[in-house]
């Protein structure tokens, strides 16, 4: 039961991260159609300039943890949004209107260029950060195990979930919102109407990157390690969730981070480490199989 | 660091010049935000057991950002220029004589695909290649004749599979693993090892192969991760990490190349009565794998002959309007699924004879993401086109091996380059075999 608990709390905190980055994946699908295989790249680029954005507080002098957690989570946001922009400018936005799988192997070239770039750049060895919140509360205790809840698990869990909130509402609330779901729907109809579609779009992915550097930030901060390939993993795992949730639906992919990263944690934790990707491998290809939709998703009608 | 896509004028009036400025500096803000943190700092060990510190590269970024400024402000309008120009020939062209043109081109194709076999089968006679070409030769066939295989899946059927080196895997193992536990020789192995790859194929294929486009090309990338964290990790059977070492080499027809061959044994060089060398063996890899790749092409052509191959192409261009004259989407996608993994295992197991140790290592999407891009490079569909990507994209990279670290990067943007450029390929061939009637060219998808 201890071992459970434990394993609840580490799960729901890795699903957080998970459906931060599913969101990315989820929006631009919900608007465009495509798959934007580069979002784990984006995802990578965020957890890069947090750490940057850390050692640079260090060296500046800034020590108040609050203070610096959220100027780092700031600066990750804005310039990996400039990321996200650009690779859609780039990329994508030429070949809006090319056949259907055009955009993927752009996609692919873009996060092949992405990895390799951050590579070259940053260097292939890995990078450490040092622990920045300790501590935590012991919530249960039974013999030797201990069950622990960190504050850094706390404050993962309640930035993601501020976050979603505050992103739903501006899906519900506001007239950029409305420009999006108007987007989903019909994009033809949307341009029609005075909406100016490319700059949705485009909105569309910085949102996605910005949400995104959030989660890269919460993985330098849990894991405490990063190198230029986390992207590919965790963005095909975010993948899955957002197809477990029903892609294009935002509280789709929240579910399906969360889903997927207890079952990862939970698989670990009782199965076998060796095969945790091949679980969550596995859970995306049953759920195509038996529910393409997903579990919060519209079925999709294709038109002739 | 495009930000204008405005169709401009051909020529660069003076009124334009505060216009470009603006542009050229716009890219160059946008070029300093992106370089800034990863251009501008990087995370460098301190020295051992001293944490990690920031370097400062402010020099690289101004460079980086001057870069972008004078080259959007120069190159933008001359690239722009380039293909006005090269728009309005096309536009004379195809006003001209259009008729003529396609003969003269289809004519030139012939002549390059002849040269191109001559050369092919003449290639270790020629006087300057030595082992080190002829290795080359030898690679660029492979990676021909994978892309062969999977042109099969991407460029008839239309299925984008992101997974393809999951059956060259299955195929170099099954190979390896037949060799060392069952004594079995490489020709036996061979359609084994192709009969294992296609039966891989048809179990994976059938439960994904009626989703849509892109969720299938995640489907097969999740396959082909699946494929190889097993093989990482089934320890027992593949060895895991350390991967299969001492798989037997081929043999001539029963005649093993070898110096001093086992007692009771010829070895190739005694028989035909020839002086030893290690070359007679690359020599003949290198014509299994031409012959290999050659069948697959042959293949090919035939199948788009049959009822089956015209199937495959009609569910690419359409697949209600397939569905609905009663073809069965799936299992003709099965097939096409299963016959480009054949093939994959075919060149899996040459993989495994020529390399003679195999490991996980060569089996990572990075392979499925370069058999793709010589697909698509190509120009989905043509066979001619494939051969030319292989050569350029093989070629390349092993000519700049010194580049190591460039070469990824650049394969990258050169995907996305190609895409934006000309998104059907640099031989586009994606026009049906048949057509009934002449009436609209190209088809979408």
């Amino acid at each position: 039961m201890e071992y459970f608990l434990q394993q609840l709390i580490n799960g729901v905190t890795l699903g957080a991260i998970y459906g931060l980055i599913a969101i990315g994946y989820t929006m631009v699908y919900g608007i465009i159609g495509m798959i934007n295989f580069a979002h784990g790249e984006i995802f990578m680029i965020g957890a890069f300039v947090s750490l940057i954005a850390f050692l640079l507080m260090g060296l500046v002098g800034i020590t108040w943890i609050p203070l610096a957690l959220l100027l780092v989570l700031l600066i990750a946001m804005v310039f990996t949004s400039v990321y996200g922009w650009t690779v859609e400018r780039l990329a994508y936005r030429p070949l809006r209107g090319s056949f259907r799988l055009a955009p993927l192997i752009s996609a692919i070239g873009m996060s092949i260029f992405l990895q390799n770039y951050v590579q070259i750049l940053q260097g292939a060895r890995v990078k450490p950060l040092q622990p920045v919140v300790e501590g935590g509360f012991n919530v249960m205790q039974k013999g030797d195990f201990v069950v622990s809840l960190s504050y850094l698990q706390i404050i993962i869990v309640t930035v993601t979930v501020v976050l979603m909130a505050s992103f739903s509402l501006i899906i519900a609330r506001t007239s950029l919102g409305r420009a999006q779901r108007a987007c989903e729907q019909d994009r033809t109809m949307a341009a029609l109407l005075g909406i100016n579609v490319d700059r949705t779009i485009s909105l569309a992915f910085v949102m996605g990157a910005a949400l995104a550097a959030v989660a890269g930030l919460m993985f330098v901060l849990y894991y405490g390690v990063i190198d230029f390939y986390i992207g590919f993993l965790a963005g095909i795992k975010a993948f899955t969730a957002a197809v477990l949730g029903g892609i294009g639906s935002l509280p789709g992919a929240m579910l399906g981070g969360l889903l997927i990263g207890l079952i990862e944690t939970f698989w670990s934790a009782y199965f076998t480490v060796e095969y945790k990707d091949v679980a969550a491998f596995s859970i995306l290809v049953l759920v195509l199989i038996f529910r393409p939709t997903g579990l919060l998703g519209k079925p999709e009608i294709e038109k002739v | 660091m495009a930000v204008d896509t405005s169709d401009k004028p051909t020529g660069i009036a003076a009124a334009d010049i505060p216009a470009m400025l603006k542009d050229a500096a716009i890219s160059a803000l946008l070029a300093l935000a992106l370089a800034i943190p990863l251009f501008g700092f990087r995370v460098s060990s301190l020295g051992t057991g001293q944490g990690f510190g920031l370097e400062q590269r402010w020099d690289l970024v101004a460079v980086t950002v001057a870069a972008v400024f004078v080259g959007r402000l120069i190159l933008m309008p001359a690239l722009r220029a380039v293909s006005n120009w090269l728009r309005e020939r096309r536009g004379q062209r195809s006003a001209e004589a259009t008729e003529t043109i396609q003969t003269v081109l289809r004519f030139a194709k012939l002549v390059l695909l002849i040269k191109l076999l001559v050369a092919a089968a003449l290639w270790p006679a020629f006087p300057w290649v030595d082992r080190w070409l002829l290795d080359l030769g030898i690679l660029v066939l492979t990676y021909v004749m994978l892309g062969w295989g999977l042109n099969i899946v991407v460029g008839l059927a239309g299925l984008l599979d992101l997974g393809y080196v999951a059956f060259y895997a299955v195929g170099a193992y099954s190979y390896a693993l037949l060799a060392i536990h069952f004594d079995l020789g490489f020709w036996q192995c061979l359609p084994l090892a192709g009969a294992f790859a296609a039966f891989f194929g048809i179990i994976l294929g059938f439960p994904v192969l009626r989703l849509r486009g892109d969720y299938l090309a995640i489907v097969t990338l999740g396959f082909g991760e699946i494929i190889r964290v097993i093989l990482l990790n089934w320890y027992e059977v593949t060895k895991g990490p350390d991967g299969i070492s001492g798989i037997p080499r081929p043999t001539f027809f029963g005649l093993p190349f070898k110096r001093n061959p086992e007692e009771g044994v010829t070895s190739f060089h005694q028989y035909f009565d020839l002086d030893f060398a290690s070359t007679h063996r690359i020599i003949f890899l290198y014509y299994v794998i031409l012959i290999l790749a050659l069948i697959t092409n042959f293949f090919t052509l035939r199948m788009r002959k049959l009822p089956l191959g015209r199937a495959w192409e009609a569910l690419r261009e359409d697949e209600i309007a397939c569905r609905s004259l009663g073809i069965n989407p799936r299992n003709t996608k099965l097939t096409a699924f299963a016959i480009g993994a054949m093939f994959a295992g075919f060149g899996g197991s040459f993989f495994a004879t020529r390399q003679g140790f195999i490991s996980p290592e060569s089996f990572t999407f990075i392979e499925s993401a370069i058999i793709l891009a010589i697909v698509v490079l190509g120009g989905m569909g043509s066979q001619l086109g494939v051969v030319l990507a292989a050569i350029f994209l093989i070629g390349m990279t092993e000519f700049f091996r010194e580049l190591e670290q460039f070469r990824m990067l650049a394969f990258g943007a050169g995907m996305v380059a190609i895409m934006v450029w000309r998104p059907r390929g640099l031989l586009a061939h994606r026009d049906p075999t048949i057509r009934l009637n002449d009436t609209k060219r190209g088809g979408g998808a």
